[in-house]
């Protein structure tokens, strides 16, 4: 977790976000900054907005008040061209994958491809082989529809599409959910590796301790409304109530030991409960 | 992308051959580099060397095609050494290395190009529909055996929701069919009207609207369009909850899905229909009326007279007595294809076009089987 450079403009800059639906306030002059090559963790209570902000930031939700800026351009001010040559830098991993199903998975790869650059089929074909490949799919999953594969293969073929790009910023929304905690460390561990080799900075809604412990260089815990940004470390003795219970509670503490004891990460997240 | 620049060079060095690669080998660059690389030739047996040191950017796509030229000239017998591979990218090529030097196999090219396989698609087709007409007939049955249960046990019909099917398919339907057959009676009466004013017989106009709306098209149009706003409705419903697995949680919680979701539905619209044929009739007979009045001067009065004496007392029964069989065929393959759902989104829509065509298919069919018990009548 060396790569961040703490000096260089943040990728991301959320300032003074307002997000309203109807009379209900989710977020109330929100910050952030992402810095360039981190893993940064959201979590929250459920309904505390976390996927109204990764929804926001990407520019699915138009905010009620505020500033997004992404590689230091203005989101909600950018033209339809701007927003196409963005949206070529990063890739979003939507909860259950967001396959397309009437594709087959090497198809749903190919879909970004095609859309943004003009290559031949067959080098296509290869390319999207090799992001089946990296996300640890097996090799005749490219031509299985999406409704033949098991919720885990589902979030790894999503993450291949989602990596079609080469992206610089890559948003998970709870990458781990549903899935057996054997699964999950190796989601955890495809994350680290493919930001060690692609260089990628990770914006990861997640429910999962084990997963904050395991690869997040930052958390951001989304408490009244407000985010609050520090390293594992600092969050732990942070004594907002919320937070704490969320720490300290018994899986959370579980989640704790199960780091510091672990010899290998596969073998804590198997002890740790899920 | 004119700006990215992406080269290579071929060299032979007294070692052996040298591509160097240079600039940014990406994406966006790949296209024109697959092209360069399929046509590099190096005799086989020679030592290649792959210097990379002037490489500045490189992505999956790149390293890919590095690594697929070291694959394809090592089987091709020649020794491959990978030079100045700068450290940053080192880790990607692992990835990429470990994520399987497969080349994908081409697309294997449907059989049915030829005879054999153009009967065995008819043959597959055949099953296909034999396999259908048994399993609507099999659902056919249970939905038989689910009614006799509930007409056994009254109590058991959920009154809730078979109003609200009621409200939904036939309620609400009444302006857009209460409309469609006002224009139908006013086109029936204006073409009707032309073609016997030839004769003088205008006033047969009102016998041919009479009879037309009456015992043929205040129904089935009411038919059709329930069949495009109800049954398509009936498919998406029962379809989208198989998809969330809501039918098997109902199953799991001991409710059977047939009572529950098909007997409402079947109920109501086999009540609403005859409703919306009866409102069809009555809209269709005052356009026809109005336009006669208009362009013939055919009064009201009159209007009605020569109704009564063009209609046997039969006629609006015969119209009306099919509605509760269309209704029928409406809801049951409706209600057919949602259970048909399996899996995706996608077949949702797919069946639900399906579940349209098939209703409006069967409800003509029947109506043409209505005409000849009719006429073996005598009605």
């Amino acid at each position: 977790m060396s790569a961040v450079d703490q000096t260089e403009e943040p990728v991301i800059r959320v300032r003074g976000l307002v997000n309203r639906f109807g009379a209900e306030t989710v977020h109330d002059g929100l910050d952030l900054d992402v810095r360039r090559g981190e893993v940064l963790g959201i979590v929250g209570g459920s309904g505390s907005g976390k996927s109204v902000l990764l929804r926001t930031i990407v520019g699915l939700n138009r905010p009620f008040e505020g500033k997004i800026e992404v590689f230091g351009h203005d989101v909600l001010a950018m033209s339809d061209r701007q927003m196409r040559q963005l949206e070529k830098r990063w890739g979003v991993l939507f909860q259950d994958g967001a396959l397309f199903s009437s594709l087959t998975v090497a198809q749903n790869i190919e879909v970004p491809i095609k859309e943004h650059f003009s290559i031949p089929l067959s080098l296509m074909d290869e390319i999207s082989a090799v992001k089946v490949g990296m996300v640890g799919l097996p090799e005749d999953a490219g031509e299985k529809y999406p409704s033949q594969l098991s919720g885990g293969m589902r979030k790894r073929a999503g993450l291949a599409r989602a990596l079609a790009l080469d992206p610089e910023i890559v948003f998970l929304d709870e990458p781990t959910a549903g899935l057996d905690p054997i699964a999950a460390g190796a989601f955890d561990e495809l994350i680290r590796d493919l930001k060690a080799s692609l260089g990628l900075t990770v914006f990861m809604v997640t429910h999962d301790l084990d997963s904050l412990f395991a690869i997040c260089d930052r958390v951001a815990v989304l408490v009244d409304k407000k985010l609050r940004v520090g390293t594992l470390e600092q969050l732990l003795k942070d004594n907002h109530p919320w937070i704490y219970s969320y720490f300290h509670g018994p899986r959370g503490r579980a989640a704790q030991h199960s780091e510091a004891d672990a010899v290998s990460k596969q073998g804590a997240r198997s002890a740790a409960p899920v | 992308m004119a700006t990215v620049a992406a080269t290579l060079v071929e060299k032979e060095e007294p070692g052996g051959f040298v591509l160097a690669a240079a600039g940014e080998w990406l994406v966006a660059t790949a296209a024109e580099l697959d092209r360069r690389l399929r046509a590099v030739q190096v005799p086989s047996g020679k030592r290649v060397t792959l210097d990379l040191a002037e490489i500045d950017r490189l992505d999956t796509a790149g390293a890919w095609l590095l690594l697929r030229t070291e694959h394809d000239l090592t089987t091709r017998g020649n020794a491959v050494e990978i030079r100045n591979l700068r450290s940053n990218f080192v880790p990607l090529f692992e990835q990429v290395r470990t994520g399987g030097m497969v080349v994908p196999a081409p697309h294997p090219r449907p059989a049915h190009h030829t005879l054999a396989g153009f009967l065995a698609k008819i043959g597959e087709i055949s099953l296909g529909l034999v396999a259908r007409v048994y399993s609507l007939l099999s659902f056919f049955g249970v939905i038989c055996i689910t009614t006799a249960r509930v007409l056994r046990r009254p109590r058991r019909l959920r009154i809730t929701a078979l109003v609200a099917q009621m409200e939904q398919a036939g309620v609400n339907a009444v302006p857009i069919v209460g409309l469609l057959s006002f224009l139908i009676g006013v086109v029936l009466a204006y073409q009707g009207a032309d073609q016997l004013r030839r004769f003088g017989a205008e006033i047969y106009t009102v016998n041919l609207l009479g009879v037309g709306i009456l015992r043929e098209l205040g129904v089935l149009m009411a038919a059709i369009i329930i069949a495009g706003r109800s049954g398509s409705a009936f498919t998406a419903q029962i379809g989208t909850m198989r998809v969330n697995e809501e039918i098997d949680a109902l199953r799991t919680i001991g409710l059977d899905p047939v009572e529950v979701l098909v007997i409402p539905r079947l109920f109501g619209l086999m009540l609403t229909l005859p409703m919306l044929t009866l409102c069809a009739n009555l809209l269709g007979i005052l356009g026809g009326a109005l336009m006669a009045w208009a362009t013939l001067g055919i009064t009201p009065p009159q209007f009605t007279r020569q109704l009564q004496s063009a209609l046997y007392p039969w006629t609006f029964w015969i119209g009306l007595v099919k509605a509760p069989f269309f209704a029928f065929i409406i809801a049951l393959i409706g209600c057919y294809e949602g259970f048909q759902v399996s899996g995706s989104a996608e077949s949702v829509g797919r069946l639900t076009t399906l579940a349209v065509v098939e209703a409006i298919f069967f409800v003509i069919v029947a109506d043409a089987a209505f005409s000849i018990v009719f006429s073996v009548l005598g009605i």
